[in-house]
């Protein structure tokens, strides 16, 4: 199995790391069983995300894939980051290693789960987003 | 390729240069079919039999007892499905390699076998009381692996095998991990069946053996020429059996000098990372333990994202971690010592050999060091971790 140049580039010197004190939205989804929890932080003003970071306990495409999902959806619509999918994620990295397919699906459902979390604390509904799954992440 | 630091012995070890200069003249002139009866053929012949003298002598058995075997997964295999039957009953453990685990799963499913695998204890050894309770009047055979190739725990073989005679059980082990690294000598430990790999104690890949003991019924693992005394058809791989009974002497002659060196670099190496990382954990026993098998746990963090550090560092290893392994599970053995999922996936093997020097490990344990704080910098477990200890 070998990674990309970009998906090294992403775990190895990672974009947007860290908690954010002052979130909008926070999801977090993963679990210690599939070696994989995804964090992301949200800070969203007028319906614009302005600031995205993430925390990751996983393997090297785990964290890219989150440091290039904060990436993308930053000075995004609230409905634009929607659009940021699993696809989306894998294709800015310049493809995953087919085993690895599921750190992108968690990486949407981390940013997903955090738009939610926004959603709820502000009584907003965004078309389109479901309520994240809270059964455990399945490969 | 630059190898760097070689922490990876366990997965396989460079092939030593006596054993390639052994090899050599077997791969070019010295191409005649051993089967053949002219004489260049008989020299060949004869090289095959000093080779499976050498490996006889190097585990105390008769040569007449030495199989040549395309590896350990071959001899592994050949021991079970030539001696577990319909319906038959086999005794193994829970950490198992994939050499026997997966075998014993093809049993069950093709041949209606039952398989009963003995748990172990949380430092990965196996319970003789719990053998002898498993065996029934219909057990087929008792596979105990001899040396854990994760966590180098070594099982007490002799009185596991004396405990299978006693009830009239056969008993095999794979000692793919022990050969050339510990002594392993049939005699002494009284079983009827054992694996070797030449690669694991720098011999060629591709070649290895199975000693069964004479007048042991083991039915022919391959069918075709009379090469094997008829139970394991097909031309020899002779530069492979050249190689590996070179590789073996080698070891063995080293054996004393190497094994204390690498078990002192070994505990070194433990003690440097457990007592300079936080949150770090030895997996596996303190003694009991192979030369050179260090397994270590880093609490917070996933074992590839560790590994693909060191590898940028030019420092090769091993995880237990599920997102390393292409089926996506943890390590099996580690699950059944009962380290849980969080420490399974954060766990790294290294596995010393002969290149390793003492300036390996203080590097090896300076980008550690650094690596995991890193990766921990990352991790929304050590965040909640930190949080709980204010």
């Amino acid at each position: 199995m070998e990674y990309s140049e970009k998906v090294m580039d992403h775990f190895i010197n990672p974009r947007n790391v860290g908690e954010m004190e002052d979130a909008s939205g926070v999801g977090t989804v993963g679990n210690v069983q599939c070696g994989d929890i995804m964090r992301v932080y949200l800070k969203i003003e007028g319906g614009v995300i302005i600031d995205a970071s993430f925390k990751t306990f996983g393997c090297g495409a785990a964290v890219a894939t989150s440091s290039m999902a904060t990436e993308m959806v930053k000075g995004k619509t609230v409905e634009e980051a929607l659009k940021v999918t699993n696809k989306a994620v894998a294709e800015a990295l310049g493809g995953l290693p087919a085993v690895k397919a599921h750190c992108s699906v968690l990486a949407e459902e981390a940013l997903q789960s955090a738009l939610w979390d926004y959603a709820q604390k502000n009584g907003i509904e965004i078309e389109g987003l479901e309520e994240p799954k809270e059964t455990p992440h399945e490969h | 390729m630059n190898h760097g630091f070689y922490f990876d012995n366990a997965a396989t070890t460079r092939l030593h240069p006596a054993a390639l200069e052994a090899m050599m003249p077997y791969f070019a002139d010295a191409y005649a079919n051993p089967s053949s009866i002219y004489r260049p053929a008989q020299q060949v012949r004869r090289a095959i039999d000093e080779a499976r003298k050498t490996v006889a002598e190097a585990i105390h058995a008769k040569p007449e007892e030495i199989f040549f075997t395309s590896g350990g997964t071959e001899a592994d295999n050949w021991a079970l499905k030539g001696m577990v039957k319909q319906g038959g009953h086999l005794i193994t453990t829970s950490i198992e390699h994939h050499g026997i685990f997966h075998v014993a799963e093809f049993l069950k499913a093709t041949q209606g076998a039952e398989v009963t695998y003995l748990p172990v204890d949380d430092t990965g050894m196996v319970n003789p009381a719990g053998l002898e309770k498993a065996i029934r009047p219909d057990t087929s055979l008792v596979s105990i692996m001899l040396a854990n190739n994760e966590v180098g725990s070594i099982q007490p073989i002799r009185q596991l095998a004396a405990i299978a005679h006693a009830k009239g059980v056969p008993f095999h082990t794979d000692a793919v991990q022990a050969v050339g690294h510990i002594p392993v000598y049939v005699d002494e430990l009284g079983v009827d069946m054992l694996s070797l790999s030449s690669h694991k104690f720098n011999g060629p890949k591709g070649t290895g053996a199975l000693y069964v003991k004479k007048g042991t019924k083991l039915t022919p693992s391959l069918h075709g020429g009379a090469q094997e005394r008829n139970r394991r058809a097909g031309t020899e791989n002779v530069a492979g059996i050249i190689g590996m009974a070179r590789a073996l002497e080698i070891s063995m002659q080293e054996m004393p000098k190497e094994s204390s060196r690498i078990t002192e670099l070994r505990n070194r190496l433990i003690d440097e990372i457990t007592s300079t990382i936080p949150h770090s954990y030895l997996n596996g026993p303190q003694d009991n333990r192979l030369p050179g098998n260090v397994n270590i746990s880093f609490r917070f963090i996933e074992g590839e994202a560790i590994l693909i550090h060191l590898d940028m560092h030019g420092f090769q290893a091993s995880t237990g971690s599920a997102c390393s392994s292409l089926s996506l599970s943890p390590s099996h053995v580690l699950m059944a010592m009962n380290r849980g999922h969080e420490l399974t996936n954060g766990a790294i093997r290294f596995s010393l050999g002969i290149d390793n020097t003492a300036s390996h490990i203080t590097s090896l344990v300076a980008t550690l060091q650094s690596s995991v704080a890193k990766i921990r910098s990352l991790s929304p477990l050590y965040d909640d971790y930190l949080k709980t200890q204010k």
